[in-house]
């Protein structure tokens, strides 16, 4: 991955070996650890200055966790988070928070993630109130007012209350309360999901817009392959705590290698009758098997078709295969073209 | 208790005896349904039109708000009323209107001939009965079958929906399965007694991608394999275009665009269908144009007069902004947009 | 990208449930005070009560409202007269006024009440915050204690306390109630904290770096304080009767202090030939305490979204 050149800036966020485990416990006096969720097991990403790095993955792939873990809001087993070249492991607690301010989140549920009894003002403010070195006292309402435009809301609704925004903007109230500190990196947990269809096209221009003024990265995470496609530069597609397939949107989108990626994207519906019954689709067999106790060798190779002898013995690094040009980890990694793909 | 099989009661014989089996499954005509809210009446459905064909899929698309589920619950008889209140309308069932009914043959009509399946498959079953006494329990009541004998059903139904070691499986809570293997037992509690019409509210939204390629297939098999007719209820137009035949489009409670799928997504004639599929991102396609629909959906308790999309609209006119609402313009046969300048929409 | 809407075109906000339509046109989301005011005044009960506190408290705030009669001021010769004009309540066995008693017994019934109730809500709603935030042995240490008070028998604590300490005024009186009484405040406030600690925007805020005490009296309390606010409104409510009982009981407030605790224990013998003397303080009483535990109902249907 480091090996690609890239139109970006310099790399501001990345992770290695990133591990968070959480240990099921039995007992309650006397508590005994019989294993643990390997919610992230292992994950090396990579991000660079005005870029979007898209995680897809379906529930329990560990992309959530992973958002947690770049935010601080959990701590990581193992591994490291190197923000612009500092390892946070070794920051100060002191030097923590104004590191902690570059990178930011944004959540998926524009209803829960707005505190009910605050205003919009209060709501974009608080940054201002953890972190006081960022704006002069007298400027912030000025600052906050900014924001709110920025992000297309009304600078007169600074004294509403969330619940009288609608989903859309609401999620643009937490778009601006990310942006308050200004931060080179967001994260951004499921931002559309919760939202109409109608609305998602807004809220994802708005970002790209904000990217583009700002030089903002990304990091997009997000079930919805067809929306990460339109806003992705790069793809890390996520497989029980694992990165199995990393590469350019075109890579992962065209030229797919791994068949969880290539099951994944032939599932995604098309809003187009006319290739009904023609898209080459691969139907999985069963689910997910859990994360406390995941497959031995590849994890995917209990649902996959390929699989052979060697896929339970060996696991797969991720790395860049013959016939390829971006790293995928499946011992037989082959490109198939599934997306929009007639046969 | 015996074992035989449809225990018909006169009262059910004198119910089937009224159906008109050359009338479609069921066609809704003109319903209106309120909300009695503390900021007023909230119209979550003014005058929804749709037929549906034997063996057909119909979707009903919209997003939240435009009435489509409040429309699937009229049609089940299970709105919370009040506050909800049907205003108006007939909701026809192979002639005889459900609306019309007595309590029991309602209860009559959702037990044996129109099922339905929802989002949230875990809070539609019962947590504390294990799915094979939940299944059975359905052949106990209406088949007055045996202990025995529905417990064998129920292992068939599950096997039906493909669910693995069903004879195991059987003896398992509601938890005790993955959210693709609940919806199946939730499609196979609705198609237990073989109803003609199934209707599913968002069957797959809380699932993942491969599982909902998983539940769809299952889903159009076991329609083309029992010839029912299916009402799917959705806010995704990738699904409506892997599945359904014909598409109802719900904008503030009304139909505003009803036509075959192919025709719909080829060349939409209203401009809220135009303007929903020029904003949703597509997988099969590299650095698309997303547009905006601009604006918000409306509130209920105040919709706008004449179009209710007209404030969102760019081909509004000032006719737009006045009643009467626009009618159901005929487009072609099976087609209707209830746009005063569909043309316009259709040709751009 | 002028494609941007500005947000001007929507002064009302869309009428839309969370996630799933249906239901969510059946009402707006309105904030949960704003909401429960508006239910409330729509109560009858919840305003007979408050109508009914609103006497009481003023009785206890300005009894020079209610009458300029002195209830000190006895003449032994009217003892037990039935009500008549200028005495409605008539007079008590040693000659005095009754109504005036009546008002001026209305002071240390509510003070010791409210002073209990402010007593459990600061020290239950504070251990409970810090059991439900820290969680882990915090946690377990406090709740434990919460146990052990819990099985402490309310009427025998009190009695056995109140005769040790053998001063028996407002304030030890308050304090023993405060004592045997914090525990449930704990456990509610703990509950209400443990499922607000973990939503969206408290992460949110934790995401932006805010530090615990932030966390605390931000965000957490004010979602927190409603359940605890029924609480101590029904709190109110058993305190007052807690008082009466424990002077029934004779370990209360003593004579000459003026309360409805000690007017029902002083008249009970006199039921039959005095009835009056007995129906006033007890009707007062139980008026105050089923005012607040109506207002508290009222409160929690109010507050309870799945209620509505």
């Amino acid at each position: 991955m480091t090996d690609t050149p890239s139109k970006f800036g310099e790399v501001v966020l990345e992770t290695k070996d990133l591990r968070k485990h959480y240990p099921l416990t039995q007992g309650i006096v006397f508590k005994k650890q019989v294993g643990a969720v390997r919610a992230v097991d292992g994950v090396n990403i990579q991000l660079r200055r005005g870029e979007t790095l898209g995680v897809v993955g379906e529930s329990g792939c560990g992309k959530s966790t992973l958002a947690r873990l770049l935010v601080g809001l959990e701590q990581p087993t193992d591994g490291s988070i190197m923000l612009k070249g500092k390892d946070l492991s070794k920051v100060s607690s002191r030097d923590m928070r104004s590191v902690r301010r570059n990178i930011q989140m944004v959540m998926q549920d524009p209803y829960t993630s707005l505190n009910p009894r605050m205003t919009v003002g209060d709501i974009i403010g608080e940054p201002f109130d953890i972190h006081p070195e960022v704006v002069p006292k007298k400027g912030r309402i000025a600052r906050v007012r900014e924001l709110i435009d920025l992000v297309g809301l009304n600078a007169d609704h600074i004294n509403r209350y969330p619940h009288q925004f609608s989903g859309g903007q609401r999620q643009r109230i937490g778009i601006a309360r990310a942006l308050a500190l200004n931060p080179e990196i967001i994260v951004a947990d499921e931002p559309v999901s919760a939202l109409d269809v109608s609305i998602q096209a807004q809220v994802v221009n708005l970002l790209e817009r904000l990217q583009d003024e700002f030089g903002l990265a990304y990091i997009f995470i997000a079930h919805d392959l067809s929306v990460v496609r339109h806003i992705a530069d790069r793809v890390a597609v996520m497989y029980l705590g694992k990165v199995v397939e990393t590469g350019n949107e075109d890579e992962i989108y065209e030229h797919t290698t791994h068949p969880y990626s290539q099951a994944l994207l032939s599932a995604v519906p098309v809003p187009d009758p006319a290739l009904r019954g023609l898209r080459d689709q691969i139907i999985l067999e069963g689910d997910v098997p859990s994360p406390a106790n995941p497959p031995s060798g590849c994890r995917f190779r209990t649902r996959c078709w390929k699989a052979q002898e060697i896929c339970a013995q060996e696991e797969p690094p991720l790395m860049v295969r013959p016939g390829s040009e971006h790293p995928s980890a499946c011992h037989f990694a082959e490109e198939r073209q599934v997306v929009g793909a007639v046969s | 208790m015996t074992t035989e099989a449809p225990v018909k009661s006169p009262s059910t014989a004198r119910f089937l005896s009224q159906l008109d089996m050359t009338a479609p499954p069921l066609e809704v005509r003109n319903l209106h349904v309120e909300f009695h809210t503390t900021s007023g009446e909230a119209h979550a459905v003014n005058g929804m039109n749709f037929v549906l064909s034997q063996g057909e899929t119909r979707a009903i698309l919209g997003e939240s708000g435009s009435g489509k589920s409040v429309t699937a619950q009229a049609i089940m008889g299970i709105l919370d009323s009040p506050p909800a209140k049907i205003t108006h309308g007939e909701i026809l069932y192979r002639g005889v209107d459900l609306l019309k009914l007595s309590d029991e043959d309602r209860r009559r009509v959702r037990a044996n001939h129109i099922a339905m399946i929802f989002q949230d498959a875990l809070s539609a079953l019962n947590p504390v009965f294990t799915v094979g006494f939940q299944l059975g329990e359905l052949f106990r009541k209406h088949r007055g079958m045996s202990r025995q004998a529905s417990k064998a059903k129920a292992i068939e139904l599950l096997d039906m929906v493909k669910i693995p070691a069903a004879k195991q499986r059987v003896n398992d809570f509601p938890h005790q399965f993955s959210g693709g293997m609940r919806q199946r037992v939730m499609i196979a509690m609705a198609l237990a007694l073989e109803p003609e019409i199934l209707i599913a509210d968002e069957p797959t939204t809380a699932l993942d991608v491969t599982v909902q390629a998983q539940v769809m297939g299952l889903l159009s098999e076991l329609q083309r394999e029992h010839n029912m007719s299916l009402i799917l209820i959705t806010h995704d137009m990738g699904v409506v275009a892997d599945v359904a035949d014909s598409i109802s489009v719900m904008y503030a409670g009304r139909v505003v665009e009803d036509a075959p799928v192919a025709d719909i997504y080829a060349r939409p004639a209203h401009p809220y269908t135009k303007a929903l599929l020029e904003s949703i991102p597509r997988v099969d396609l590299k650095g698309q144009e997303l547009a905006v629909i601009k604006g918000l959906p409306p509130v209920l308790t105040n919709i706008p007069p004449g179009c209710a999309f007209h404030p969102r609209c760019r081909y509004a006119k000032d006719n737009c902004k006045v009643p009467p609402e626009p009618p159901h313009y005929d487009v072609d046969v099976n087609r209707v947009a209830a746009c005063h300048y569909w043309r316009e929409v259709i040709e751009s | 990208m002028s494609d941007l809407i500005p947000s001007a075109t929507s002064d009302e906000p869309a009428l839309q449930s969370s996630s799933s339509e249906g239901a969510g046109a059946t009402g707006g989301t309105a904030s949960l005070w704003s909401d429960a005011r508006k239910q409330l005044i729509r109560n009858p009960i919840f305003v007979i009560s408050s109508l009914y506190i609103l006497v009481v408290s003023s009785m206890a705030l300005f009894p020079g409202l209610w009458t300029d009669q002195d209830p000190r001021n006895c003449i032994i010769s009217q003892s037990r007269k039935p009500p008549q004009d200028g005495h409605p309540f008539g007079f008590n066995i040693l000659g005095c006024d009754y109504y005036s008693h009546a008002i001026y017994g209305a002071q240390p019934s509510l003070s010791i009440a409210i002073g209990a109730t402010v007593g459990i809500v600061l020290i239950g709603g504070t251990l409970g915050l810090l059991a439900g935030f820290y969680g882990g042995w915090v946690d377990t240490i406090i709740s434990r204690v919460v146990d052990i008070f819990l099985s402490l028998p309310f009427l025998l604590g009190a009695l056995v306390f109140l005769t040790v300490v053998k001063v028996q005024n407002i304030l030890t009186i308050t304090m023993v109630l405060v004592i045997l009484g914090w525990t449930t405040i704990a456990r509610v406030m703990r509950g209400a904290v443990l499922s607000a600690k973990n939503l969206d925007y408290v992460l949110a805020a934790r995401s932006l770096g805010a530090g615990n005490l932030r966390i605390m009296l931000r965000h957490i309390l004010p979602n927190a304080i409603a359940p605890v606010t029924v609480l101590a409104t029904i709190a109110l409510g058993s305190f007052v009767a807690a008082e009466a009982t424990l002077t029934f009981l004779g370990v209360g407030l003593q004579p000459p202090e003026e309360s409805w605790g000690i007017m029902i224990t002083d008249h009970q013998v006199y039921f039959l030939e005095a009835p009056w003397l007995l129906i006033f303080p007890t009707t007062l009483l139980i008026g105050t305490v089923l005012s607040f535990i109506l207002m508290g109902d009222a409160l929690r249907d109010a507050l309870d979204p799945k209620m509505r």
